[in-house]
């Protein structure tokens, strides 16, 4: 069993001078995170009620409801929405496919098994704007990108991975990056597999996919639960691999929500749609983002319940 | 559930002895056959293989670098790291040094008494606290950063590291607090009891027992937040133009139009290398803190 046992505080009771010094150490952490969320969350839904166009000043007032009428009467944000779900989607499940392949062929002992995992790991470390542009020029760029020549080398014909495979790409590499992550939390979730379970199991003269199905999945569950999580939080707000690989496009193609609100508001400089945009987007990654987070609130309850 | 990671300078308090694990049998049904390590290392060099090529290209002339072909035998030069640090890149780098370094320390003077607050002394609802700081993970960055663009406009932080360290802060709290609160929860509470008893004040039991057993999990979780602080792009591309860190200075390579691949890959090589050895070394606590305080 664990050899973690839960920190208790002599038992006193909860006088309200107590109640408070216990609060105390919280609360600069709480209120900072406070003032920096949900001051631009009120902020936002202000700015989403007024006309506010950098480029057209004479127009600044209230405009009701217009700016969201203007939300969801636009195909392309609805386009950007459907892009973010794939995006997210896609890379998620490579990366946790994939990992979790690596991390059950990393979880067993061989000669250099810590310089594999070292390498395998890195490339959740590299600057991921730096990256981005090496795999520009020296991965996907038609004429000279090793991807152009790799395809030649199996017979396949030249794809501009970039503007003919724009999201692949994208997915591609967000995947290469989150995978080594996906690895790293399922190889501790291997670790802590009961022993005794997988000798039962091949007591009963089960196979490897036996093995795999009725002891591993079941036993990984929560991790890969944990993992997806995890990794769907972070992928949703991809922004630099976006910038700098496609610049949204071609047609939108690769514009998710978080790169559709940049180029409203650092292009068109229509900062009240932008805002409209973010507060939509803001409601439907909470819808989204619910059963994942109710997810997370039954993995915290079972913790209590140890 | 036997918790194989590193050891987080205590004892395990509970150890099954010989009679309950049977080592040497262990050992060797954990040894991998050789088409396991043959795949086990092919997925590795695979998944390191974009990196291999990067440090490759890095070494080439630009026209060697422009052939498709990986080409391997070639002269090796070093002229793209010597430009590499021209163009105003130690301005940029100090950038990145002083606001990971900064927001860091911060991010722990924040998150080290919160943590207290939930795991060893918890505050009432302490787990809706922790909730709601991974909640505001989920929310879209792109939601906010208007408001925050105005704000900082008007307190005149707009191009300064000031409003980077302020935002690198908030983006990392959260994953601090959840970190650092499970290696708090490692700490037995016998050793809390104890101390107690011995008289100690809770500061003093804090400053002289508990950080120095929870130490190896403080500094990775450092360590993670210069890295996340390091890489981050989207706060610095909106908030800052001049006076901004690594990334930006990277993207600007975008710009002249048609990208150098070798001169690219060299300095991309030099902008991770300090966070891909913090990397490394922080990879194992990594794991342990985000997941032995949410799964167990």
């Amino acid at each position: 069993m664990t050899a973690v046992s839960q920190p208790t505080a002599p038992v006193r009771p909860l006088t309200r001078r107590g109640s408070w010094s216990r609060r105390a150490p919280l609360l600069p952490a709480l209120g900072f995170t406070l003032v920096l969320t949900q001051i631009p969350f009120a902020l936002t839904i202000w700015y989403s009620l007024r006309n506010w166009n950098l480029l057209s000043p004479g127009r600044k007032g209230f405009a009701g409801l217009a700016n969201y009428r203007a939300t969801f009467t636009d195909d392309t944000f609805w386009k950007a929405i459907w892009n973010t779900v794939i995006l997210t989607g896609g890379a998620t499940i490579a990366s946790v496919v994939v990992g979790l392949v690596l991390a059950m062929l990393l979880q067993k002992k061989f000669p250099g098994r810590g310089v594999a995992r070292t390498l395998a790991i890195t490339p959740f470390f590299v600057m991921p704007v730096a990256v981005a542009l090496f795999w520009r020029s020296a991965m996907f760029d038609p004429s000279f990108g090793l991807l152009g020549w790799l395809t030649d080398l199996v017979g396949l014909p030249r794809v501009n991975w970039l503007s003919e495979q724009s999201m692949l790409s994208i997915i591609m590499i967000t995947s290469w990056r989150w995978t080594p992550f996906a690895m790293l939390v399922l190889l501790a979730g291997l670790q802590a597999l009961p022993e005794d379970q997988l000798e039962a199991a091949r007591v009963d003269g089960a196979g490897w996919w036996w093995q795999l199905r009725g002891v591993v999945l079941p036993h990984l569950r929560p991790f890969l639960e944990l993992t997806a999580l995890l990794l769907s939080m972070n992928i949703i707000q991809t922004f630099g691999e976006i910038a700098l690989l496609t610049a949204g496009g071609p047609a939108f193609g690769t514009t998710n929500i978080t790169y559709y609100v940049y180029l409203r508001a650092f292009s068109s400089f229509d900062w009240g749609t932008a805002s409209a945009y973010g507060l939509v987007a803001l409601v439907l990654t909470i819808a989204l983002a619910m059963p994942a987070l109710r997810l997370l609130s039954g993995i915290f309850q079972q913790e209590g319940r140890r | 559930m036997t918790v194989t990671a590193a050891p987080l300078g205590q004892d395990k308090a509970v150890d099954p002895g010989p009679a309950d694990r049977p080592r040497r049998r262990r050992r060797d049904r954990d040894t991998a056959g050789w088409p396991v390590a043959v795949l086990g290392w092919l997925g590795s060099l695979l998944l390191f293989s974009p990196i291999a090529y990067m440090l490759l290209k890095s070494f080439q002339t630009e026209t060697d670098a422009a052939a498709p072909a990986p080409k391997l035998a070639f002269h090796p030069t070093l002229e793209h790291y010597q430009d590499a640090f021209q163009a105003g890149f130690w301005a940029y780098a100090g950038n990145s040094i002083a606001v990971a370094a900064v927001s860091t320390i911060l991010v722990l003077l924040l998150a080290v008494p919160a943590a207290y607050a939930l795991a060893v002394r918890p505050v009432r609802k302490a787990q809706d606290a922790l909730f709601f700081f991974i909640s505001t993970k989920m929310m879209p960055v792109a939601a906010g950063i208007i408001p925050i663009y105005v704000v900082a406009q008007r307190l005149g932080l707009l191009n300064t590291v000031v409003v980077l360290v302020i935002l690198h802060l908030g983006m990392n709290l959260p994953l601090a607090i959840w970190m650092i609160r499970s290696f708090l929860q490692e700490v037995p509470g016998e050793v809390l009891e104890a101390a107690a008893l011995d008289g100690a004040g809770r500061l003093r039991t804090m400053r002289s027992i508990v950080l120095p057993l929870v130490r190896p999990g403080l500094w990775s979780t450092a360590l993670l937040c210069c890295v996340f602080s390091w890489n981050e792009y989207f706060y610095a591309v909106n908030l800052t133009t001049t006076t901004s860190t690594l990334p930006l200075f990277m993207q600007k390579f975008l710009s002249f139009g048609e990208l150098y691949t070798a001169q690219v890959a060299a300095v991309a090589t030099v902008v991770s290398i300090p966070v891909v050895i913090l990397g490394w070394i922080c990879q194992r606590s990594l794991v342990r803190g985000l997941l032995f305080g949410a799964v167990k």
